[in-house]
């Protein structure tokens, strides 16, 4: 196989179906009644977690093909993001549907009152034209202003790991992980920029 | 002067192990075997993300169990429910950390120290606390400030007839409890996510009120450790976190005591935190709850005032502002 065969026949599939796998692992514990008393609450957790992970994950493509020098990697970026974006909508799915129940007035109430939930939506509203423009067409109808467009990414990041810290009632130590993480990964690209090597 | 020569079968004062050292062998041991049964479950049946150690716990009846009065004719949840879905962050900040993490309390011998504006004051085994009572069942509501409900059957006794064994002062206005505080036993309060130990506070009239109960049990069984064994109280009119668990301390004071979450999160939480459908917390409302238990599509429903209970509370709090005092 040529290496571009290797890439569209053999990693693409491969990490497709390795992104599925935290998917399939909740549908198993749901339907071998392996949940807890409140599943809603599982499965909200479970996808806000991996919504901020593929985020993260997303953010640290750059960084990694820097250091490895493996520039191929970028390739698999686009299908990271997007999977981050289909975590997030089954998160907000899950809030809207099963935990709102589809009350209009109530989520309204929510998005206005709860800073958490405020940006939690803002963060998620904002990934949907990140979403939309990845593809071939929209690069190059966008051009530059694509480049722009994306590094909305780094907005929705932080969003996401504010509306994470201001949920907990106590216990900050996990959405703290994700903060110093998510500051490593725009830190380092900082940190670079100033060392002038062109940013990707 | 006298030169005591070794004898060969002296010990050493080195060679003795500190009870605590001893303590935590058996501990060990105990947790061994438990994770060997684990990793056989397991092997048996992969319970992926879960990871629940099956829990090898004592279950013993109560006897002489009386039926109680203000019990709901609602359905209690489940046995598996209860004691897998709690809050106790002395075990863990996750729901499931509790079940998983409390055996290594150890709840025999314990004793409760009676202290403050008492005229019998003193360190009491809890043998002696709960000889005199009879145990009754009492079905209760019982509403987390998180917005999620269930229905248990708990075993206990009025907390009223315990205060009165031991007579408060005409100064004793507040009644305060402190669960016990030991980070070997409790390995969450190696981690400070609230301020140790975990207190909680009653006002006397609300501690005297027929519905506030001391809790032993549940479903007609000794109370497991993550319900919060041996003994912990239960106010069903007020949100979940109040009703503390694994109580080591009953003060009387003549001032409002300090309580946990009310320290770590003024706004949030406040003394009173009587089930309110109008006083929302800032960062959920509190007029719909979800009663657990029935799947991914259980229906919310309208939270009452104070949890169902007004017609046995509400004049606690005529002429006060549960706005001010939330």
């Amino acid at each position: 196989m040529t290496p571009e065969q290797t890439m569209r026949w053999l990693f693409k599939p491969v990490l497709f179906a390795v992104c599925l796998v935290p998917l399939a692992l909740f549908v198993l514990d749901a339907v071998t009644e392996n949940l807890s008393p409140d599943p809603i609450k599982d499965a909200t957790l479970f996808t806000g977690d991996w919504t901020l992970r593929f985020l993260l994950i997303t953010l640290a493509v750059t960084p990694l093909r820097k250091l490895t020098g493996w520039t191929k990697l970028v390739q698999l970026r686009r299908m990271l993001g997007l999977y981050a974006f289909f975590y997030a909508t089954l998160h907000f799915l899950v809030w809207f549907w099963l935990d709102r129940e589809l009350v209009l007035t109530d989520v309204l109430a929510d998005i206005a009152k709860r800073p958490y939930i405020t940006v939690g939506f803002t963060a998620f509203v904002l990934l949907i034209p990140l979403a939309v423009t990845s593809n071939r067409f929209s690069i190059r109808k966008l051009g530059r202003r694509w480049q722009s467009l994306h590094k909305l990414v780094y907005v929705i990041a932080v969003l996401g790991v504010l509306h994470f810290l201001w949920l907990v009632k106590a216990d900050v130590l996990e959405p703290a992980i994700y903060g110093v993480l998510l500051l490593s990964l725009l830190g380092i690209r900082a940190w670079w920029q100033r060392q002038s090597i062109p940013a990707a | 002067m006298i030169i005591k020569s070794k004898n060969k079968n002296d010990i050493l004062s080195s060679e003795i192990t500190d009870p605590e050292t001893f303590k935590r062998r058996r501990e060990f041991i105990r947790q061994s075997g438990q994770y060997a049964l684990a990793a056989a479950g397991t092997l048996a049946a992969p319970n992926l993300l879960a990871g629940a150690l099956p829990k090898p716990a004592l279950r013993a009846k109560i006897e002489d169990v009386v039926k109680g009065p203000f019990s709901t004719t609602q359905k209690p949840n489940k046995y598996e429910d209860v004691t897998s879905y709690c809050n106790f962050y002395e075990f863990g900040t996750g729901k499931r950390d509790p079940s998983k993490n409390a055996h290594t309390l150890q709840t025999s011998p314990w004793q409760v120290a009676i202290e403050g504006e008492v005229e019998k004051p003193g360190i009491y085994n809890l043998e002696d606390i709960l000889k005199p009572h009879t145990f009754e069942e009492r079905i209760y509501r019982f509403r987390c400030v998180e917005a999620w409900s269930m229905v248990v059957p708990w075993v206990g006794f009025p907390l009223a007839d315990l205060i009165k064994r031991f007579k408060p002062t005409s100064k004793a206005k507040y009644v305060e409890f402190t669960t016990l505080y030991d980070p070997v036993q409790m390995p969450g309060q190696r981690r400070r996510v609230l301020d140790w130990p975990y207190t909680e506070g009653l006002r006397m009239d609300e501690a005297m009120n027929p519905l506030t109960l001391m809790v032993v049990g549940l479903y007609g069984e000794v109370l497991p450790n993550q319900n919060g064994a041996p003994l912990r109280l239960m106010v069903p009119w007020k949100y979940g976190f109040k009703s503390i668990k694994s109580i080591a301390k009953i003060r009387f004071t003549e001032t409002q005591p300090a309580t946990a979450w009310n320290k770590s999160a003024p706004r949030e939480y406040g003394f009173y935190s009587n089930v309110n459908p109008t006083v929302d917390h800032p960062r959920w409302s509190q007029a719909k709850e979800r009663v657990l238990g029935s799947g991914f599509f259980a229906k919310k429903i309208e939270t009452q005032m104070f949890n169902g209970y007004a017609e046995q509370v509400a004049s606690l709090y005529s002429g006060m502002d549960l706005r001010k005092f939330y």
